[in-house]
């Protein structure tokens, strides 16, 4: 790398040729950081636009069954398969992942970090084109014969193993493939990221004096690396079995269908703490910027995140308490289940503790944040009943663990991100959003969300089914009580999905007519904001000095109530 | 490409407070060979539950798998694994000399990738194939995967061992070089054992 031996006036010039980079090396083609955070942010939201409708589908077919849905028609028990499984995997493989991890991971880790660019940038786009390609290889599957896979997004054989069974011969196999391919995308940018962390760090930035969400994003990059190989390794196997005919998963010709499961689970539950744990960290920097209060506990905030990495790995075999497993094992599992429970309700009480005597401001973001902690302790606290054997075993497969996981990942996904976007949107593109467009956001979206799945706990707990395309065929679950439920939670669902209109019209209206941001309108510390809104490309003409951690918030003895990491004094 | 080669030749932080302690391709190298352990770990354990739970194991009717041979080709792979570590002490000594090692890691890797692939051919011809049984399916994904990461390895070492001939060999790629090589070397004993034993 010639890099070590140029001269800042070399690298002004660097800085001129780039003004003469076409559109398509500007931003189809660009190793930029900022650019591929883009890339992934506005994928992951047209995706998520996509998996709400499948979900509003098949919402209104619980409300109304039978009849004519607008905008698509009668559900057939098949499409109600395809669109609850693609729903499922594009929300967790297509949302959460790219924004939270790699939008947010790309755009903050070099700017936070204080450097120009991540270790590898041309490894950072060849990720996000192999993740644009599995995005198409998925959509795809919704065109073969049979239609996109129906057999759940959790993929269990023989259901996933057999055309006979699932009926989409075509659409499981891509399914996978897709999925896969994703993988390989994450694979790449995790690399990218750790490796960032550990060798560009701004000079003078300790492993202490790095913002909580670079953490975050690290550990879910390790955890993610550590998990996935038995996924793929099962995937691998899978395949094989629908395509060649190996009897991996098969009983009858001495394969074991439960093997898929410990496969599926031992990747899928880190998953969770993979997306939960970026998410925690944009809290973190959220409340301690508006409670102008350093962040309580900062180092032990990030042995809780390690802890919750290590852990999650012991927790798998709760999803398959009725799977037939050895009673014995269901006890070790529920017991480190419950054990992980500790180092998440720790962080819950770091941000309690924050926001403890600071002077608080309700900006957007901040009502985000406090949102998340609202919702996802709720959330936490119905696992419990769901990672406990004994309990699970009458809530297994009903609404109650479909309420109970959208209240973890919804504030995972859809309120992290909403608090990242409007609280880093600044510098993403250098004016500020509408503060009352943006409350109005907020509190529609958290109303109508609990309005929509408050309900499904109860009818969970009254045995409501899950995957029962048309339960008017079961007539203890047509009870009028169940009924009125389901349509409640279906019209607040639809309000949810028509209120995001009023962000998208923020966002718009914003990007021409908001007010300038400037530099720092936070008056955060860290160190994205010392950088110009938006950033150029190479983020800084002087790269910064980091001479503190990230979290001077009122220092007693200074004029102004912040002190940013790069100020010598 | 030239374009944005100088694009980023803009500059990095200077050194002074974050040396690197490993270099970054090596890095992230041992990044991925992390990951490339958990799928094989996944492999190997799904393939250990499943012998435990079969009622009747080696499976009736099929072909032993040939633990002497094998054994024999273990001893390339380690012995391959060996003259790496040779060719790594001469490349800090004076790195011309390392040529000569690593041309005999790049001849033994490639004597064992070619000798199990021998042993492929006798075992579909004994009748052990993808689908004939659980065993066969397992055998030939793990040992394919290996074979196919094997091969892999082989590229990086034979350009290597090319780069270093034309006299520029960065330590860097011969670090990822050094780190792949001895993944696959290492897992090796770890899949006989399971598989074969």
């Amino acid at each position: 790398m010639a890099t070590q031996t140029m001269t800042a006036g070399a690298a002004g010039e660097a800085h001129a040729a780039h003004a003469e980079q076409t559109f398509w090396q500007r931003y189809v083609f660009s190793t930029d950081h900022k650019t591929i955070a883009m890339q992934y942010l506005f994928t992951g939201m047209a995706m998520a636009v996509l998996g709400g409708f499948f979900s509003y589908v098949f919402r209104m077919q619980m409300a109304y069954p039978g009849a004519e849905v607008p905008f698509w028609g009668i559900v057939t028990p098949a499409a109600y398969n395809t669109l609850i499984t693609n729903h499922g995997a594009i929300m967790i493989f297509w949302v959460a992942m790219p924004v939270l991890i790699a939008a947010f991971g790309n755009y903050l880790i070099p700017l936070m970090l204080g450097c120009d660019d991540m270790v590898f940038p041309r490894l950072n786009r060849l990720s996000y084109q192999i993740f644009l390609l599995s995005v198409l290889v998925l959509f795809s599957s919704f065109f073969v014969k049979g239609g996109g896979f129906g057999g759940a997004w959790t993929v269990y054989p023989p259901l996933s193993s057999k055309a006979e069974y699932n009926l989409t011969p075509g659409g499981s196999t891509i399914f996978l493939i897709a999925v896969a391919l994703e993988f390989v995308a994450f694979l790449m940018g995790g690399i990218n990221f750790i490796t960032t962390a550990m060798n560009s760090r701004a000079p003078g930035m300790k492993m202490y004096d790095i913002p909580m969400v670079v953490w975050t994003i690290v550990l879910a990059s390790i955890l993610f690396m550590g998990s996935v190989g038995p996924l793929v390794a099962g995937a691998v196997m899978l395949i094989f079995d629908q395509t060649i005919g190996t009897a991996f998963f098969d009983p009858n010709r001495g394969g074991d269908p439960i093997l898929w499961q410990h496969l599926f689970w031992f990747f899928g539950h880190p998953e969770v703490y993979v997306v939960l744990l970026p998410a925690l960290g944009i809290v973190a920097e959220i409340i301690t910027v508006f409670s102008r209060k350093k962040l309580f506990a900062y180092r032990t905030a990030i042995y809780v995140a390690i802890a919750t990495c290590v852990l999650s790995f012991t927790v798998w075999a709760h999803h398959q308490f009725i799977a037939g497993i050895d009673p014995r094992m269901a006890n070790i599992f529920t017991v480190t289940t419950l054990l992980i429970s500790v180092p998440v309700a720790q962080m819950m009480l770091v941000y309690i503790a924050t926001l403890y005597g600071g002077s608080i401001t309700f900006t957007t973001p901040m009502l985000w944040a406090l949102g998340f902690i609202a919702t996802f302790l709720l959330g936490g606290v119905t696992g419990i009943f769901l990672g406990t054997a004994g309990s699970d075993i009458y809530f297994h497969d009903t609404y109650f663990v479909l309420a109970h996981f959208h209240y973890t990942f919804y504030p995972i996904a859809i309120i992290g991100s909403f608090a990242g976007f409007t609280f880093w949107f600044p510098k993403m593109f250098g004016r500020m959003l509408n503060e009352t467009l943006g409350k109005i956001h907020f509190w529609v979206t958290i109303t109508a969300f609990s309005g929509t799945f408050l309900p499904l706990f109860v009818t969970g707990i009254l045995g409501d089914n899950r995957r029962i395309p048309d339960h008017r065929i079961y007539p203890e679950l047509d009870t009028p009580m169940l009924n009125g439920l389901r349509e409640f939670a279906t019209i607040s669902m639809v309000i949810m999905l028509l209120v995001q209109f009023v962000f998208v019209f923020n966002v718009v209206w914003s990007l021409r007519r908001g007010k300038k941001a400037g530099k720092n309108p936070w008056k955060a510390n860290t160190l994205e904001w010392t950088a110009d809104s938006p950033p150029p490309h190479g983020n800084w003409k002087d790269l910064p000095r980091v001479y503190r951690g990230p979290y001077e918030y009122s220092v007693p003895g200074r004029s102004e109530d912040y002190w940013p990491q790069d100020v010598p004094n | 490409m030239g374009a944005t080669t100088t694009l980023h030749a803009l500059p990095r932080p200077p050194q002074s407070g974050g040396a690197q302690l490993v270099p970054s391709a090596v890095m992230a190298m041992l990044i991925f060979v992390v990951t490339e352990i958990m799928l094989f770990a996944g492999f190997v354990s799904a393939f250990t539950i499943m012998r435990r739970s079969a009622l009747v194991w080696p499976p009736p009717g099929q072909p032993r798998l040939p633990v002497m041979e094998t054994a024999a080709n273990t001893a390339l792979l380690l012995a391959s694994g060996v003259t790496l570590v040779i060719a790594h002490r001469a490349f800090r000594r004076h790195a011309p000399d390392a040529r000569t090692p690593l041309l005999a890691t790049l001849l033994l890797g490639s004597a064992f990738v070619v000798l199990q692939g021998r042993e492929w051919v006798q075992l579909l011809a004994a009748g052990l194939t993808m689908t004939s049984s659980t065993l066969g399916s397992f055998f030939y994904l793990v040992v394919g995967l290996h074979a196919l990461h094997a091969v892999v390895a082989l590229g990086l070492v034979a350009s290597a061992w090319s780069r270093l001939r034309r006299g520029f060999l960065a330590r860097s790629f011969f670090g990822v070089t050094e780190v792949f090589w001895y993944f696959v070397v290492g897992i090796w004993p770890l899949l006989y054992w399971r598989l074969y034993l």
